[in-house]
């Protein structure tokens, strides 16, 4: 169950360059433990600090008028790279809520919306006309009057905060009688290799 | 009505299509394999279990250790390659014991690189659904299956449900005329795509690779050629299955076997797109034009010709129109699920046979799998990499991606076989130009970013 999103406000930080990839949104030495949790000093670790953690302050959410940011501003191809969730959760336990690009990563895309944060396209020319703080109504799909388009069921998984395997487990039949007439369709997907990884 | 080979597999899959009057558009997948490493896969097991869940059919989940796992010679079962990086994997191996999955472990004579194993052992297979907490599973639609990178969360869902929700992507068809000019390879021919259409080019599409150059390449290039989709924005890669892909299967340890293996035949032969099938984007390419290709920036698509001229980049140290050919390297790796397979590490070392990697060249070979690193040494290819100057490492992800832990010195400039330019990838300022390992051969030998035809004999 994540948290249900329906409107926020907030100040939107705007990131620079297209093609940010998730090894920057995370660093791999920054995954330290099996959790998705304690990753979110982590966030942007290779531009966010200079020597050890020492904020660098040409970096945008060190900077005063970002300092208490909700919202992200990317570019092109945001988030793309390697699937590591952990960018999204690392997002997420910093405070992030929604995250505004001309066009994401598939992988970062969709893990966003499993853990309920909100990514919303937007043409470049409109996201420069966004003010700093921003009010988004997932709802009637506006940000601070400007209309979005968005998947509806990952709106509407949003917006009730679903989980998203329970709901798929209701599914639970179909899925057998899937598996019954397949396992008769396509029988060697099915089959068991025996004493195989020695 | 006419369908792609995409289509095919996607209807197969099809579990239920949204109940009217849900205008979602999202299908109930029907996921055939779920494929996992130490990286990714612990939490997603991990998760799994904490929500008193199991997998609906632990037997088509599969589990390797590859991306920090030690790729060196006589590691130990825990050994990792990162500080603190153990955890990783003893957790992924009790969670893996405890869900019943098949685990590839570490001391496994099978170990390797996911999509290096993947295909090896006949678990890839056409037209079927595999997802894999990884972008790099675009690789394993090489074989005509229907294989895509996920987060950990939908790991999670796949293997509880069996199943993924998710819109049917758009698709994009990417066909290649012509035969490649001898010496150049899949790894070329991907970064000039990628370097044409740039690293958003693919839109998010299944993308068919087809045509005369794709057909005449080998399983393990068309593997590599797949690879990099996701580093041009695909959301995965696809090639239709044909007598190179049955005959590469037949036989390996997953693959189905005598009566069903006559059955899969007969279905895979279906897998192809219809004539007169349809796609939303469609691109052209001349796979003659294509030469030994090489990155210059810190993005896939800032690719070009080796004997070409780089644009500016601080990061790079590289000014513009400065020319590529030539420049002083401190670094070349052969490795990766990109270019870790018996048939690079031959084309390799038939370049460093007899030659030595220049004094000031770090260089490394790590196959991708421990029964490439077998092959090879039967063939006495690892013997010329170690005559040569290179280290010989046990299979993984390797200096593909810096984790912590030891890589090359911040400045260096590194030519790599591997799939990633971006900042930081290979390790604090490490400066990673990309191509094939006949290329990363040829300038460790001569100091620089050479062609492999350019050096002394």
């Amino acid at each position: 169950m994540n948290r249900p999103f329906t409107t926020h406000t907030g100040v939107a930080a705007p990131l620079r360059g297209d093609n940010i990839d998730t090894d920057q949104i995370i660093p791999s030495r920054e995954m330290k433990t099996v959790s998705k949790t304690g990753l979110s000093g982590g966030l942007f670790a290779g531009q966010r600090y200079t020597t050890g953690r020492t904020p660098n302050p040409d970096f945008v959410l060190n900077q005063p008028d970002y300092a208490n940011a909700t919202i992200l501003i990317g570019g092109r191809n945001f988030g793309c790279g390697s699937s590591r969730e952990h960018a999204v959760w690392a997002l997420k336990e910093y405070g992030i809520r929604a995250v505004i690009a001309p066009s994401f990563g598939e992988i970062f895309h969709g893990n966003l919306i499993s853990n309920g944060l909100l990514p919303i396209q937007l043409a470049s020319t409109v996201i420069d006309q966004l003010p700093r703080e921003v009010t988004i109504d997932l709802t009637a799909q506006t940000i601070s009057g400007q209309r979005f388009e968005i998947d509806a069921s990952a709106k509407r998984r949003l917006v009730e905060g679903l989980d998203a395997i329970a709901e798929t487990l209701q599914s639970r039949v179909e899925i057998e009688e899937f598996l019954e007439r397949d396992r008769i369709a396509r029988p060697w997907v099915y089959e068991r290799v025996k004493g195989c990884f020695t | 009505m006419a369908r792609t080979l995409f289509d095919k597999i996607w209807d197969a899959h099809r579990v239920s299509t949204p109940k009217s009057g849900e205008a979602s558009g999202e299908d109930l997948i029907a996921i055939d394999r779920v494929f996992l490493h130490e990286r990714t896969g612990s939490v997603a097991l991990e998760s799994l279990m904490a929500s008193r869940r199991e997998p609906i059919d632990p037997t088509r989940v599969f589990c390797t250790m590859d991306h920090i796992v030690s790729t060196d010679e006589g590691r130990g079962r825990n050994d990792a390659r990162t500080p603190g990086g153990e955890v990783f994997i003893t957790a992924t191996r009790a969670a893996a014991q405890k869900t019943g999955i098949n685990l590839i472990d570490v001391d496994s004579a099978d170990q390797g690189i996911v999509h290096v194993i993947s295909p090896e052992l006949g678990i890839a297979q056409p037209g079927l659904t595999l997802v894999c907490p990884d972008s790099h599973t675009c690789s394993q639609g090489a074989l005509g299956a229907a294989a895509w990178g996920i987060g950990s969360t939908d790991a999670e869902h796949a293997m509880a449900t069996g199943t993924l929700r998710l819109k049917r992507p758009p698709q994009m068809r990417i066909r290649v005329n012509g035969t490649l000019v001898d010496g150049i390879t899949a790894k070329d021919l991907i970064l000039h795509i990628i370097g044409t259409l740039g690293a958003d080019g693919a839109k998010r599409c299944a993308v068919e690779f087809c045509g005369e150059a794709v057909e005449a390449l080998g399983v393990e290039a068309r593997l590599t050629l797949c690879n990099m989709a996701v580093e041009f924005a695909a959301f995965t890669a696809i090639i239709a299955p044909d007598e190179t892909t049955f005959d590469y299967l037949e036989g390996r340890r997953f693959a189905p076997k005598a009566d069903d293996w006559e059955a899969a035949l007969a279905y895979w032969r279906t897998l192809i797109s219809d004539a007169d099938a349809t796609f939303d984007f469609e691109h052209v390419f001349d796979a003659k034009e294509i030469g030994h290709m090489i990155t210059w920036g810190t993005s896939p698509g800032q690719a070009g010709r080796l004997d070409g001229t780089a644009d500016a980049s601080d990061y790079m140290g590289l000014k513009a129109g400065e020319v590529i050919e030539g420049l002083p390297i401190g670094g070349a790796f052969i490795g990766s699920c990109t270019n870790a397979r018996i048939s690079d590490l031959r084309a390799a070392a038939k370049i460093l046979r007899g030659r030595k990697v220049a004094d000031a060249v770090t260089a490394i070979c790590v196959p991708g799998s421990m029964a490439v690193r077998r092959d090879a040494e039967a063939e006495g290819i690892d013997q010329i990499f170690r005559d040569a100057g290179f280290e010989w490492g046990e299979a993984g992800c390797a200096f593909c991606f810096y984790a912590g832990g030891r890589t090359f010195a911040p400045g260096t400039r590194v030519v790599s076989s591997t799939n990633r330019n971006f900042e930081g990838r290979q390790g604090p300022n490490v400066r990673t130009h990309l191509a094939s390992p006949a290329v990363v051969a040829a300038s460790a030998v001569a100091g620089k970013i050479a062609a492999p035809g350019n050096l002394s004999p």
